[in-house]
This record gives C-alpha cells, structure tokens and sequence, in this order.
C-alpha cells in the first residue's frame, strides 16, 4: 500500500513541473512585448532596460523559468497588472468563493447521481430508467452557462426566490449567503449528476448480473442486503468520478460565475481576460491547475482503500 | 468530461453487409432518427439561411429593439440592437458549428495519426507521444481552452487552436490503445510475414480495423466541442461581434433577461439541440456497432 502511495506521489512530480511550464509558457505565448503594460509608452531606452533587468526578462528563458518558480514555489505569484494588488491575494480571496460553490455542487451531484443511478439500474429498461437516463443525458449536454440562465429567468426574474447575481455583502447571515448559492450551485451539479447516474447505472446493472449476486440471491439472501452490496460495488465508481469532477467544477466555474457575477476564480479569470492582465491569468490558471492535479492524486490514493482490487499498476 | 476507452466492435467490420445492417439498427432506434433529424435541419438551414429569411443579420433598426416573439415580420423577436432573431439564429449556426466541429475533425486528424504512430511504432516514440498527452490530460480541458486563448487573445483562430490542442489527447489516448489492441491480432503477424510493409499494415490492417470506432468516438466529442466553442465566445474569446453566434448571443442578450426573458435564452436552446443530438447519436451509433 505505502509502494502504491509513493509510486503515484513519485509520478505526480513530472506532472506538476511540467504543468508549471506550460503555465510559465502562457505568458510567452502572449503577443506583444510584456512590458510595454508596465511601462509608459514614451519611457527611454535606459529605464527600459533597466525594467526589463529588474524582472529578469533580460535573461534566457531556462534561466527565467527557474527565477519565476523559486518565486512561485515561494508563494509570489507575480503582481496583477490591472489592480496592482498580488496575485496569491486576489486568488487567496476569491478561492473561497468557489471552494465552496464546487463543494456544495458536488455534494448535491453525488447525491442526485448515486439515486438516479441506482434507480435505472434496477429498473433498467423500464420508464423509470427512461426518464432517469433522459435527466442525465440532458445534464452532461446542457451548456451549463446557459442553464445558469434559464434558471435566473426563471427563479429570479419570474418567481423571485434566489438573487440572480453576487454573493451578497459581507456580516450577512448564512441564510442570506446560502440564497445567492443556489443557483450557482444547481447549474454545477447538472454535469457530474449526469456524468455519476450515467457511471452507475451502467455499473449496478453489470453489478446485477455478476455472479456473486446470484451466489447471494442463492444463499438466501433479501434484497435490501443485495442492495447494500450493491451500493457497496458503485460507491468507489462515484467517489472516482466526483473526485475528478470537482476538479472540472473549479476550473470550469469560469463561465458559471460569469453569468452569476459569482466573486471567485472564475470571475477573475473573466476580468484577466477582459483587462489582458497575463499574471493574473497565469497565476490563477495555475493555482487550478495544480488543485486540479492534486485532486487526481488523491483519488487514485484512495480509490485502493474503498475497492482493495485497484492495488495495481 | 470525456471517457477516453472505446471498445472495438466484437465482428469484423469488413464482413460484408456490417455497414449495412448498422445503418438498419440505427434507422430502428427512434431517438437516433430524432437526433438526425433535428441535426439536419439545423445544419441545412444554416446553410441555408439566405434563402430562408429576407433580413440581414448585422443590421437592426433601434425602433425595433427586444419585440417579443411573433411582433408583426419578427418570429422570435428582435434581439437588443433591433434585429430579427430569427435570422441571427439561423446565420449563428454557421459559425457555431463550424467552430464545434472544425476541431473535432482536426483533432481526429492530428491526434489519430499521434495515437496511430505512438500504438504501431511503441517503444520510445509511444512513450514521448503518450507522456506527453499526459501533461495535457493533467489540465481540466475548458481551463487549457480558456488559458491558451486567453493568452493568445480574442479571435477565431486563437479559439480554434486552443479547442483543437484541448481535443487532440482524447483522440490520441483513444487511437493508440485500439492500435495497440490490433496490433498484437494474428492477421497483422500473418500479413508481416507475407511481407506486407509497415506503411501497408497500418492502411490496410490497422486504421481498417479502428478507423469506424475512432469516428463513432469523436461524435461524442463534437458536443463537448459545440459547448466549449460557445462557452470561449459567451466570455469575448472567440466569435466578434457583430457577427451572430449562438454563445457570443447569449451573452449581449443578457442585458435582455429582466425585459425579454425568452429572447435570453433562445440562442442557448440551440447549443442544447445541438449537443444533447450528437450525443445521443453517438451512443446510438455505439450500440448499434456493438461497442458499447
């Protein structure tokens, strides 16, 4: 078990470094010279130089690699061109915000999708499966910036429930924070409660047919019990597929939060983009990147735990 | 958002009449006939769309600002600068699905030939090809997207390099693990020692055997395409206005959704057929070439 551990920790160290290239990269993919942001237009060639000195752009790009990781690995992410502020500190503030948003969806997916799924893999081919297979069909395909829409017109604007935009002003009560995460919340879980119903089902259905169900059945025993086991089967599968789907649901709240004017790393992405401020789109990028590559590896940690037969490769 | 494991079909796919007869199961599934239908009339009448409305697309008048659906001359209304929806609709799948499926079929091209190569050749070349798709799998694929075009900048072009280099592992991880499978089967050992040359193999025995699979595999990934391309120009990374497309329309129509709500989210429920169609005829075609 430690092997298998150290073994993928071993194996997630190439990953990160090379996922810090690429995000080092971005900025060179950038066009334009990056400090014709900083400097004034009419500089001279003297205080260019010397910038360009003091940022190290004057050296090799190997050399200026390794001088922007010692600073990352530092905790420096660079400073954000367009509210001069750090950009750890706007990313450490808005990551809450999304933190939360992409727990509370996941949860609610892992909900949705271990019920729907185990309903139509019960009553496979029945109109329960039907409709249970529709609903998840239709989450994966749904562009989720438009569902998003559809349910601010909807709850918002005709029925007046939720707030349709923010997340309220600070000292408010949870109730009230809790009121401008719902509808975040509901358009992120669509995709991953689609992804999970459609993962078990299919795996209780396979599940059922299996030997040691009939093995069961033929000692005698009730369904409830066969169900547990079954349960027992497909809650590895989810936890595998929530894992991963977290990852998508952080780095993908990009769109989500646009539309809901949601304050988190989404939205500052948005703004990045919007005000072309590079470091502050290649620090969040990769502060989700990484969270993105750190949720794997925890998955595939733990999956062996929950199912024992995993211990391979 | 992709599962990246096909499974080959379980007959061999040059038998005759195997086109045939999966063509005739798919005719029996009604929900693939539905999603064939509903495609073919979206695509037709983007292609159509001259000849099916007599307004121009870029063109409104301010008078005629967000009418509700069925306004005397205007179906579905007009949109926030005045003009018909109808018409922005139709001409916006033109740049919507070109923009869904150009990648796809680059990434097809692109990352069939990786995984082709990385599968039939192996040793270091399989290992250089497939680490580094590795490094790309390690990013959430909308992240990359947004991260590459973002850098790049607004505009078609960007956004079609950064979709296409998001799509290009799937397919590449898909094509070499079928390659692979192949590879080891008796009939490329028997056409080797008849002395057939690599080339050869791989046109007659290899893509003769996972080309089909491979397509069947890359529909499931035109929905997530069509949703992506959007969802760039739903943020200003992609289509320009004025220029109508489904996501970039989405998002000028959002100063709309208090006034006119339907109006807002009309140009969504195309990204949605759209969608929802291919991939529910990719699992149609699955299932009726025996891979599921």
């Amino acid at each position: 078990m430690l092997g298998y551990i150290l073994k993928r920790l071993l194996y997630a160290v190439p990953v990160t470094l090379a996922v810090s290239i690429i995000c080092f990269s971005l900025v060179q993919l950038a066009p334009g010279d990056p400090l014709t942001v900083v400097l004034p237009a009419d500089a001279s060639q003297e205080i260019v130089d010397q910038t360009r000195a003091r940022y190290g752009l004057d050296k090799p790009l190997p050399t200026q690699y390794l001088l922007w990781l010692s600073n990352v690995l530092q905790g420096d992410l660079g400073t954000s061109i367009a509210s001069g502020r750090s950009v750890s500190s706007e990313i450490g503030h808005a990551i809450g915000y999304t933190l939360s948003v992409a727990v509370l969806a996941c949860l609610l997916a892992l909900v949705a999708g271990l019920a729907l799924g185990l309903v139509a893999g019960y009553t496979m081919g029945s109109p329960m499966d039907k409709i249970a297979s529709a609903t998840a069909i239709s989450g994966v395909s749904v562009p989720h910036y438009w569902l998003g829409i559809v349910l601010v017109v909807f709850f918002s604007v005709k029925l007046g429930w939720f707030p349709a935009m923010g997340a309220g002003r600070s000292g408010q009560s949870l109730g009230d924070a809790l009121s401008f995460m719902i509808l975040p919340v509901l358009t992120m879980a669509a995709m991953p409660a689609g992804i999970i119903t459609r993962s078990v089902r299919a795996l209780v259905a396979e599940k059922l047919g299996q030997e040691f169900v009939t093995a069961l059945r033929a000692k005698g025993m009730t369904s409830p019990h066969i169900f547990a086991h079954v349960v027992k089967n497909a809650a590895p599968t989810a936890l595998a597929v929530i894992g991963v789907q977290m990852g998508y649901l952080m780095a993908g709240s990009i769109l989500v939060e646009t539309v809901f004017a949601w304050p988190g790393t989404g939205l500052l992405l948005n703004n990045a983009i919007l005000t072309r401020d590079i470091p502050l789109l290649q620090g969040t990028i990769l502060v989700l990147a990484l969270i993105f590559v750190a949720l794997n590896l925890i998955v595939d940690i733990l999956q062996p735990l929950f199912d024992p037969r995993i211990q391979r490769a | 958002m992709t599962v990246s494991e096909i499974t080959l079909p379980t007959q061999p796919m040059r038998s005759q009449g195997y086109w045939s007869n999966v063509w005739r199961k798919l005719l029996r599934d009604r929900v693939s006939v539905a999603c064939m239908i509903v495609l073919a009339v979206i695509i037709l009448s983007a292609i159509f769309a001259p000849l099916l409305t007599s307004y121009d697309p870029a063109i409104g008048s301010v008078v005629q600002r967000l009418k509700p659906p069925l306004t005397d001359g205007y179906i579905l209304g007009t949109d926030e600068l005045g003009r018909d929806m109808l018409t922005r609709l139709l001409y916006g799948g033109r740049m919507s699905l070109i923009m869904g499926i150009l990648p796809v079929l680059l990434a097809l091209l692109i990352g069939g030939t990786l995984g082709t190569v990385a599968g039939f050749v192996g040793g270091w070349t399989n290992t250089i090809i497939m680490r580094a798709t590795d490094v790309v799998f390690a990013f959430p694929s909308i992240l990359l997207a947004v991260a590459i075009a973002g850098a790049l900048g607004s505009g078609l072009l960007n956004a079609l390099i950064a979709l296409t280099v998001v799509l290009i592992p799937p397919m590449v991880r898909v094509t070499e693990s079928a390659t692979t499978q192949v590879r080891s089967l008796d009939f490329v050992e028997a056409a080797r020692a008849s002395g057939a040359g690599g080339l050869t193999i791989i046109r007659v025995h290899i893509l003769g055997n996972i080309l089909a699979p491979i397509v069947v595999y890359a529909t499931s990934l035109l929905s997530v395409a069509i949703i992506m391309s959007a969802g760039l120009s739903f943020i200003g990374l992609g289509t320009k206005p004025p220029t109508p497309e489904w996501g970039l329309m989405l998002n000028t129509l959002r100063s709309a959704i208090y006034s006119q709500p339907l109006i807002a989210a009309l140009p969504g429920v195309f990204i949605f057929a759209v969608s929802l169609s291919f991939n529910l005829l990719s699992d149609g075609l699955r299932s009726a070439m025996d891979m599921s």
